[in-house]
């Protein structure tokens, strides 16, 4: 699953980052971020106008990401659905 | 002994800066990288072995592997490949205390360096707080580094690490090659490291109402039409004081000296001139106190994330948000926030809209215009109808703000994906301290700004105002004759349409270079025609209302003031953006006073 499309407030793990064109730095800034393999992750709020950027939470860190960022994280919900 | 020249570097939000105002108080030095416009922070302090320790404050990044022009800059000086930086004795990389699993990972890459490092655990007072127990021994330990906890917005929050760097030279750290960084602060914070509960309660808590689609905006909408009010309501006593004291001044020179060009001078031309523009300070320090506490708070980025997407679909980005906010105090520290927006096409048209919000040196023409044209009364109990007329003011300047970067983005060629990627602080209280401090900074920028280039330019206008003299057996006001007078009446021709009468023509030519000025040089113009009354009463009774708000509609878009084309032009390296810049402001001005005035007098 990606974590664009986790629910809201449903604990997962991240499962990796994808480059979504050759050399992406907005991926390799991501994993810089700490979205690496095992994070837990969440997330925490939506934001108004249609619900983009999302809030995540990694660790105790919080970070705005737009829903196209979040699609590069690959994540796999707690209750192991789907990774 | 020779200084200590040590760099301060972090991830944002480490608390960097209130190090930096912990150790250097109020002995800094504000300037730009040679080159680009990236503000460079210098200060010192004296150890108490009595060495002297050079502070220089880096720009806040996540990662050597720099994502903006700032953050390049941090790379090169810990590199020691900046050109005209010395590369620093010693690094001191300042981490979240609260934060470490992501700022402990920016410790191993400057330890790979292997300069000598040590390590400031900040905000430990934040993390006992929360229920985190750091071990430091074992943390430094592990890191192979010297570890000292600071609190920097303690009074001596910052005494255990000048006693450290005073007691001995630091070695350089043994790099040892990782794999894998992630894993490493991993097994680093197991050992070190122990959160008794879910550190981030307090936040999520507060985030839940703040971020709340409804509820968050209404705060922010609030929180804004608050500080319009405030900055309007509070100034006005300061503004009346420094008025008045402008005013003594000036009598007290006219009485002491000889009629004459010099009296004129000091007195219509300087005095006037710089009182003019010191009784708008007020305003811009109580907007900053805002802008200040709002950016310390940590909200600042949740405003951000509210308004994010509103601003992408005109083509911007919620980073733009707190460059925008910037300029309206004032576009050029708006337009030198952009930097911060690590994205150069996001940041070109933030810079290219920044003049459109209305900075606080427009409130001088909106605060005559409307004293003298909008009743004071009360709206629905509780507004004032000038506070309302005043928002709508910079409710327009918004607006048209949207709308330009609505048609820049429709008109740019690349139209590829560019990033958010925004933390989130942790919520704090703002400290007064590091408020004043910041305040102090912005206000030295406005008045030098207005030092140099407002006072030339009155002084100027008065020259023009004053020669030549008028012929013998005139009979007209002296300035009828003058160089002002003549340039005003041929800019009339052009401005006739708008319902500018020469007066305000001639107010028009030096508030083209510095908006703040076109308030003095009206009162200028008008007290050398022979006025004596206040400006405000000349205007409510010499002026019609179309004219007033034909006046209010130029200054929404007031074509440029020469320090923000200097900024432009220093910001994007480039004249052509200058020009775009000026032209479409021009041309949008014209534009709405045109529509302006011809619609109030077909109404009025
Ligand atoms: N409790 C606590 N707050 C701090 C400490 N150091 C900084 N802060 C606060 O953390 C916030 C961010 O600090 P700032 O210096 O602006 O961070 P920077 O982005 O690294 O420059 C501000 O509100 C500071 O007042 C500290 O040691 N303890």
């Amino acid at each position: 699953m990606r974590l664009s499309e986790l629910p809201k407030n449903l604990p997962a793990t991240v499962a990796g980052v994808v480059d979504a064109v050759a050399d992406d730095a907005i991926a390799r800034r991501l994993r810089e971020l700490g979205f690496v393999a095992g994070e837990p992750v969440r997330i925490v709020a939506l934001a108004p106008f249609g619900g983009d950027p999302l809030l995540v939470q990694i660790g105790s860190t919080r970070f705005a990401l737009r829903r196209s960022e979040a699609a590069r994280v690959t994540v796999a919900s707690a209750d192991g659905a789907g990774a | 002994m020779s200084a200590l020249q040590i760099a301060l570097v972090g991830n944002p939000n480490s608390g960097k800066t209130a190090l930096f105002n912990r150790l250097t108080g109020a002995r800094q030095k504000v300037a730009n990288y040679a080159g680009v416009t990236i503000e460079r922070k210098e200060g010192h302090y004296t150890a108490p072995s009595g060495r002297r320790v050079r502070v220089l404050d880096l720009p806040g990044t996540y990662s050597l592997d720099a994502a903006s022009p700032d953050e390049a800059i941090t790379r090169d000086v810990c590199l020691g490949r900046h050109p005209g930086e010395p590369v620093p004795d010693l690094i001191v990389c300042v981490v979240d205390a609260t934060n470490l699993r992501l700022h402990l990972r920016f410790v191993l890459e400057l330890k790979a360096l292997g300069r000598p490092l040590i390590l400031a655990l900040n905000m430990i007072d934040a993390a006992e707080r929360r229920g985190i127990a750091i071990d430091v021994e074992a943390l430094s330990r592990e890191l192979g580094i010297a570890v000292v906890p600071t609190v920097a917005v303690h009074r001596h929050g910052a005494q255990a690490l000048i006693d450290r760097l005073d007691a001995q030279a630091l070695p350089a750290p043994q790099p040892h090659p990782v794999a894998d960084l992630h894993a490493e602060v991993r097994r680093i914070l197991a050992v070190a490291v122990s959160s008794a509960r879910d550190s981030a309660a307090t936040d999520q808590a507060i985030d839940r109402i703040v971020l709340h689609p409804v509820i968050g905006l209404v705060i922010l909408a609030v929180l804004m039409f608050v500080i319009f009010q405030a900055v309007f309501a509070w100034a006005t006593p300061l503004m009346d004081g420094i008025e008045a004291g402008f005013g003594a001044l000036g009598e007290a020179l006219g009485a002491l000296l000889p009629d004459g060009v010099l009296r004129s001078l000091l007195v219509d031309g300087i005095v006037a001139g710089v009182g003019g523009v010191l009784v708008f300070l007020p305003q811009i320090l109580i907007l900053f106190v805002f802008i200040l506490v709002l950016e310390e708070s940590g909200y600042l980025p949740r405003a951000a994330f509210l308004l994010d997407q509103l601003m992408l679909r005109v083509g911007l980005t919620g980073r733009s948000f707190i460059p925008l906010l910037s300029s309206f105090a004032c576009a050029i520290p708006g337009i030198m926030a952009t930097r911060s927006i690590a994205d150069p096409r996001d940041r070109l048209t933030t810079i290219l809209i920044a003049p459109l919000m209305t900075c606080s040196a427009r409130l001088p023409v909106y605060t005559l215009l409307i004293a003298a044209f909008i009743p004071q009364r009360t709206v629905a109990g509780v507004f004032n109808l000038q506070g309302i007329v005043l928002f709508t003011l910079y409710v327009a300047g918004i607006v048209s703000a949207m709308a330009v970067a609505w048609v820049i983005k429709r008109l740019r060629r690349d139209r590829s994906e560019h990033a958010l990627m925004m933390e989130l602080p942790s919520y704090r209280w703002p400290h007064a301290r590091d408020i004043a401090i910041g305040l102090w900074e912005r206000a030295m920028i406005f008045l030098k700004r207005v030092g140099g280039i407002i006072l030339a330019l009155t002084v100027l206008l008065w020259f023009l105002s004053s020669f030549p003299a008028p012929p013998d057996g005139a009979t007209e006001p002296a300035i009828q004759y003058s160089l002002a007078g003549r340039i005003g009446r041929l800019l009339e021709v052009v401005f006739a349409p708008l319902g500018f009468n020469w007066q305000i023509c001639i107010a028009l030519v030096p508030g083209l270079a510095a908006r703040e000025v076109a308030v003095a040089s009206l009162a200028t113009v008008y007290a050398l025609s022979g006025n004596e009354d206040g400006l405000s009463a000349i205007v409510a009774t010499q002026w019609s209302l179309a004219t007033a708000l034909s006046l209010l509609a130029w200054y929404v878009f007031a074509p440029m003031c020469l320090s923000t084309l200097a900024t432009v032009r220093r910001e994007t390296n480039s004249w052509r953006q200058v020009w775009i810049m000026a032209g479409y402001l021009f041309a949008l001005a014209y534009l709405a006073s045109l529509l302006t005035y011809q619609i109030a007098r077909w109404l009025t």
